[in-house]
């Protein structure tokens, strides 16, 4: 193999200016502005007659993100959630305004940016089914050429931070869901990207395989300062990694900040489960907590995400016969019902 | 540039056709019968042909091993695209889950990626079926043969297997826009070989005027299969067109090559 020797990117003309500067207090390096994409959608209303109709899956978008941020993407499905990453990583053109990734007009110069950045698919593996997980990684090292020694110290870095020692000479097709999905992140890493997609990186994993996940994606970010941007509909993904969320719908952005604001903007509520000795009326609980399900001994109360869970726990526990307890966290569809609702009524 | 990104999209197909063998072989005996089988499949075509001489003495004026040489160029030209580019037509399938989104994030041409898709080393049955065959035609057909009808042979199976290429990469540049579109490729890929297997004296006028202008399969080797064999073609064409194989192959891969850029960017433009 003499590929270390070749040069490491292929050549290209430059036709986007000089790159924007790196490090600390560099420009944006995503950036979006007042991007858009209509699709033409052609039903069906009779045999041959078909109705057209625009759709409009992103509307006038604009955000930027820095280099070394980790930003969540939420919203329902069919927000333009994954729209937006296509267009980020080269596979669809916008339908209207600017959009740049490190400089580089991706849908221009896709294979370029190739290099620059990493994708992981959450439902759709792109590891070989069914040869070993380390033939995967070696087609990555000659893809895109990467030197040898660079490969050797990523790869050590992924298997030991990811645990895919033991996994390396097993066929794909024998991994489990988790597995798989560690196989699929290392595999986006290992050429070094500057910034890294994650479409639903969590969807269906167990809670240690989550854990991994998340605690590798983190230090991935501290240490490189990999750009993270990842779409999830588990908000544990968000809290223990983002520092900033954004949320779309219909193709906008209705939020962009922090976890907290969001929770404040969507006044989202935690779900106190009780099981009770037996079937007794609505539990006469303090303000604000209320009482929103029962089902025979097992009762639902609801109560502010930013209130302590303790005192309501004691003062419940106090007053009735308790068997069991669990606090569940609000999900992301509800954070952002509650919004909507917010606003439809303002 | 351009030469740089061919060079690459050569690279890239070495490189997935490798692992797409290295796939199969995890599978030996599933590999061993899937050839045979293609081997056989292929064959059966020949004994229909064979079946056919039982009877008759000739096709459209055409002997026995005449056929057997239009059967054996088609084979073989066929065989080496089918071998080469013959899982594009999976490329609708790809469209329609969206897996086609996993290879636009790749630093490599996509057209290579899909190309090499799935490569399959058990289609080497059908190019080795057609080489008996062709083997056998030489042996027992009566030419006199020259520098030039010896340098047609090579040009042909070559130029051949261009057209054929032309013809998948069209239809899987058609699966752009119709995701459901690999049968009526299958017409002119499959379909086309067949037709070519036997004389173009028994088909109605038409078909030939249309496989000669317009999906150009006549120059696999009706065309110059005519000339090496010394015989008359049932259009009025001038001699020299028995020579253009290779010109034609390199415009239908031009043609198709625009077509799969247009589909492109009507899929990234719609994304579906």
């Amino acid at each position: 193999m003499t590929e270390s020797t070749r040069k490491q990117r292929p050549r290209t003309t430059r036709t986007t200016g000089p790159e924007p500067v790196t490090g600390a207090g560099a420009a944006a390096f995503i950036e979006l502005e007042g991007v858009e994409k209509v699709f033409d959608v052609r039903k069906k209303t009779g045999f041959l007659k078909r109705e057209r109709r625009q759709v409009r899956a992103v509307d006038g978008l604009s955000f930027t993100v820095s280099r070394g941020e980790v930003v969540g993407y939420i919203g329902p499905n069919g927000a333009g959630k994954s729209t937006t990453i296509k267009m980020l990583t080269g596979i669809l053109t916008p339908s209207g305004g600017r959009l740049r990734v490190a400089g580089i007009d991706p849908s221009r110069e896709r294979t370029r940016l190739a290099h620059r950045m990493g994708v992981v698919f959450g439902q759709r593996t792109t590891l070989w089914w069914d040869l070993p997980l380390i033939d995967s990684y070696r087609l990555m090292h000659r893809m895109y050429r990467i030197p040898d020694a660079r490969y050797r110290e990523n790869l050590d870095r992924c298997v030991e931070l990811l645990q895919l020692q033991d996994l390396l000479d097993v066929p794909v097709r024998q991994l489990s869901l988790g597995q798989r999905m560690r196989g699929d992140i290392a595999a986006a890493l290992l050429h070094d990207p500057e910034v890294v997609y994650l479409d639903e990186p969590t969807i269906g994993l167990d809670v240690v395989s989550k854990t991994k996940v998340r605690g590798f994606l983190r230090d991935l970010n501290a240490e490189r300062g990999t750009t993270v941007l990842l779409t999830t509909h588990d908000l544990q993904d968000i809290e223990q990694l983002c520092s900033r969320v954004m949320v779309i719908d219909h193709g906008r952005l209705m939020y962009d900040g922090p976890l907290e604001g969001l929770h404040e903007a969507g006044e989202s509520e935690r779900t106190l489960v009780v099981d009770l000795e037996r079937e007794l009326p609505p539990i006469e609980a303090p303000e604000p907590a209320r009482v929103v399900r029962v089902e025979g001994p097992r009762q639902w109360l609801a109560f502010p995400a930013s209130a302590s869970a303790a005192g309501l726990v004691a003062d419940v526990a106090a007053r009735y016969p308790l068997v069991d307890l669990s606090v569940r966290e609000p999900d992301i569809e509800s954070v952002i019902a509650k919004m909507y609702e917010e606003r439809a009524g303002a | 540039m351009r030469r740089g990104r061919a060079v690459e999209g050569v690279r890239a197909y070495g490189l997935i056709a490798g692992m797409w063998i290295r796939s199969t072989m995890a599978y030996r005996t599933s590999f061993a019968l899937t050839t045979v089988g293609n081997f056989a499949m292929t064959a059966l075509d020949f004994v229909a042909i064979l079946l056919m001489f039982s009877r008759v003495d000739a096709l459209g004026g055409w002997s026995l091993p005449e056929v057997a040489f239009l059967y054996g160029l088609s084979g073989v030209s066929f065989g080496l695209a089918d071998l080469a580019v013959g899982s594009m037509e999976r490329l609708g399938r790809r469209v329609r889950d969206g897996t086609l989104d996993t290879l636009l994030v790749r630093p490599v041409p996509v057209l290579a990626q899909v190309a090499a898709d799935r490569f399959a080393l058990r289609r080497l049955g059908r190019v080795t079926q057609g080489l008996l065959v062709l083997g056998y035609a030489l042996v027992v057909v009566d030419v006199d043969w020259t520098a030039a009808k010896l340098l047609l042979m090579p040009v042909m199976l070559l130029g051949g297997a261009g057209i054929f290429c032309a013809v998948f990469l069209a239809a899987a540049a058609f699966q752009f826009v119709a995701q459901d579109a690999s049968e009526v490729a299958n017409a002119f890929t499959y379909g086309g070989t067949t037709l070519l297997q036997y004389p173009p004296a028994v088909f109605a006028l038409d078909l030939v005027r249309g496989v000669t202008f317009v999906v150009p399969l006549a120059f696999v080797n009706w065309l110059p299969a005519g000339y090496v064999l010394g015989r008359p073609y049932p259009l009025d064409l001038p001699g020299w067109v028995a020579f253009t194989t290779p010109l034609v192959a390199a415009a239908c891969c031009g043609l198709a090559g625009l077509a799969w850029r247009a589909g492109l960017r009507s899929y990234r433009s719609t994304g579906s």
